[in-house]
């Protein structure tokens, strides 16, 4: 067991480490000048473009700025000297020019923004679409099958934006239900309630469209595992039908449902671009997303490095949770 | 004292090409202790009667008349008549199954231990230790060895005998009266299959219990039967007791499933016989016998009654029965 996680961490070591490498020879063949970028769009002074490039780093050769950028994650690093110092401590993802910050730092605000709004809407839709799978396969062909049926072809064909904007228009402009979303998030160690309040819009947006995703998965794999022998088997013994599906059917038909779980709260971390945009969160997504449309190549690099890491590291922590579940897997 | 009194079962699936009729009004007893053998081709309708029985029918999708009279521990039930939810309290605990595929019959996410103790405890309220004890004994009894630590074991580490072995220690833990096994030995290996038989003959005198044994298979007939019903498109065409039935049978598809079986004591150079043709449709079955589009013997009955009469159940000997015109007109 030690021994294979650690053998998968050295793996995605090396996995992050291409990665990164991809990324960065991605953006260094790009018809952009780095350093022109860093002093705005109409900026045409050669003076402040050299300088500034000298700072930066990108006046040396491409693999001693990959070098450099991979050792500033470990040891931090600085721009400048003397009164112009700037220093970002390990891990370092780089400078910001436009946002005159440590990308690290404005990665930093903005992650737990993602995060609570990810595991909220898992939370969610974990909940809605597993009952209601469950529900619809238990009551195959009944009023609550059908009426599954209607809310995941909704939910699969409705666009996130779209869902969104209707809440905002309905439940915060029309019906005044909840407050307006200024783009003030608020911590949840500062104020719990106020955290809900805002996030809550968000969680119901990304929550309905993989509830309806879920549901349909949930609904069938309990249908397939319902005509096991296992649970002919089960039937046999004179099992009451709730343990039968409660116990039997549900621990075989939603094991799958950690690994798609796993891999889509992953994805969402990297940023729910989307959602975020919608509802003015500042998260990964929108950080990104503004990144790209200001040239902000420091704080892509980051932001797509930082998502890559974050499927890696899920797979490998599925991966281990699935060894529990399913005794037929053996991890060695 | 019959143990199961089975009257006038029919079970009829509604399909979209028509009613298929996989039972047709059969009738058969079985008594304390012996071993009845259902033998007949695929789809003859000898594992469909034994689900019916069982209660393991979809109600959905199956139409079930008939009665069956059987002695359980709380007197005299009818398995036909009574409510499903009720069913369960006699499944497991008067009447046990095992099937025919070992490897998908038991659940691959439990332990062995923890599924015979389940079947334990769902039909006595003792302690979970009671139980662990009761699965210990029973997997030493049926030849598991180190029965105590392969309790813990989970399906996937056994072998295909080992599971059935398995399979008959669960069915056998709340000392059943009678033991249906479904094909018991058709996944297995040919000496896995005869200590397979041994076993279950070896504990049908210890449990005093009565086996339904359904197979295809009259080698597995000829050692571990007592009686045999011989079924052929949902019906009952010919029932003696093995001798009888080996040594004089009456209806020309029982002489010809006998002489599909290769033997040592004929030559060798002669082709092995076999039953030509298909088995009929049974949604739409003949109107006469319904083994006459197949019958070798169709010219020894005058006229063309074997294809408009439908021939009834007659006795030939004292406890042997036949449909077949053939036998009646040599009796009369």
């Amino acid at each position: 067991m030690f021994s294979y996680i650690s053998r998968r961490l050295g793996i995605t070591f090396l996995i992050l480490l291409g990665v990164s490498f991809t990324v960065y020879v991605i953006f260094a063949f790009l018809p952009f000048d780095p350093a022109a970028l860093t002093c705005g769009k109409n900026c045409n002074d050669p003076g402040i473009i050299e300088a500034n490039r000298k700072r930066l780093g990108y006046d040396l050769p491409f693999l001693v700025q990959y070098w450099v950028f991979i050792k500033g994650l470990f040891l931090g690093r600085t721009y400048g000297e003397g009164a112009a110092l700037i220093n970002c401590p390990a891990p370092s993802l780089g400078y910001s020019f436009q946002e005159h910050s440590c990308v690290t730092s404005l990665v930093g605000d903005a992650l737990p923004v993602t995060l609570s709004l990810a595991l909220g809407a898992l939370v969610l839709w974990l909940i809605v679409g597993v009952g209601l799978g469950v529900l619809a396969a238990r009551y195959r062909g009944k009023f609550v099958d059908s009426a599954s049926t209607v809310f995941v072809l909704i939910g699969t064909s409705l666009p996130t934006f779209l869902t969104g904007l209707m809440l905002l228009v309905f439940v915060v402009i029309k019906w005044q239900i909840l407050p307006f979303p200024a783009g003030n998030y608020t911590p949840f160690f500062e104020d719990p309630y106020e955290w809900a309040q805002i996030l809550f819009l968000p969680w119901i947006t990304l929550a309905f469209a993989y509830a309806a995703l879920y549901t349909r998965f949930v609904r069938s794999a309990v249908i397939e595992t319902s005509n096991e022998d296992y649970i002919r088997t089960a039937r046999a013994k004179g099992l009451p039908e709730g343990t039968i599906l409660g116990k039997h059917t549900l621990r075989a038909a939603l094991a799958p449902i950690v690994t798609m779980a796993g891999l889509d709260f992953a994805g969402l971390l990297g940023g729910a671009i989307l959602t975020e945009s919608v509802f003015n969160l500042p998260g990964l997504g929108r950080l990104a997303i503004g990144a790209v449309v200001e040239y902000d190549l420091p704080i892509i690099v980051a932001t797509t490095l930082l998502a890559a890491a974050i499927v890696v590291i899920m797979n490998l922590i599925v991966d281990i949770l699935y060894a529990f579940i399913d005794p037929r897997v053996r991890i060695a | 004292m019959t143990l199961l009194d089975v009257k006038n079962l029919s079970v009829r699936f509604p399909t979209p090409d028509g009613v298929v009729h996989a039972v047709n009004d059969i009738s058969f007893s079985v008594n304390p202790g012996e071993t009845l053998a259902i033998v007949g081709e695929s789809g003859s309708g000898k594992t469909v009667t034994n689900l019916a029985l069982m209660g393991l029918l979809n109600s959905n999708t199956a139409q079930i008349s008939g009665s069956a009279k059987f002695q359980s521990h709380t007197g005299e039930v009818d398995l036909l008549g009574i409510d499903p939810n009720e069913l369960q309290k006699y499944r497991g605990k008067d009447i046990s199954m095992i099937f025919q595929d070992p490897m998908s019959s038991l659940h691959p996410y439990f332990s062995i231990g923890d599924q015979i103790i389940e079947a334990h405890q769902v039909h006595n309220q003792v302690e979970p230790e009671v139980s662990l004890a009761r699965a210990i004994e029973l997997l030493g009894l049926v030849g598991i060895p180190d029965p105590a630590s392969r309790v813990n074991s989970f399906p996937h580490q056994f072998s295909g005998g080992m599971r059935q072995r398995v399979m008959i220690a669960m069915a056998l833990v709340n000392n059943p009266s009678l033991l249906v096994a479904d094909e018991p030995t058709t996944a297995l290996d040919v000496t896995v299959q005869a200590q397979i038989l041994s076993l279950l003959k070896d504990l049908q005198s210890e449990f005093k219990m009565a086996i339904i044994l359904i197979t295809h298979d009259l080698g597995v007939v000829a050692g571990a039967a007592d009686r045999v019903n011989v079924m052929y498109a949902g019906r009952v065409v010919e029932s003696a007791n093995v001798f009888d039935l080996y040594a004089k049978p009456s209806m020309p598809y029982t002489q010809g499933l006998l002489d599909s079986i290769p033997r040592l004591d004929k030559p060798h150079t002669r082709r092995l016989s076999a039953i030509p043709g298909q088995p009929p449709s049974m949604i739409s079955l003949p109107q006469g016998c319904s083994f006459a589009p197949r019958c070798s013997r169709i010219q020894e009955v005058p006229g063309n009654k074997c294809t408009t009469e439908f021939p009834e159940l007659t006795t030939r000997t004292e406890g042997h029965t036949a449909r077949c015109f053939i036998g009646q007109q040599a009796g009369a």
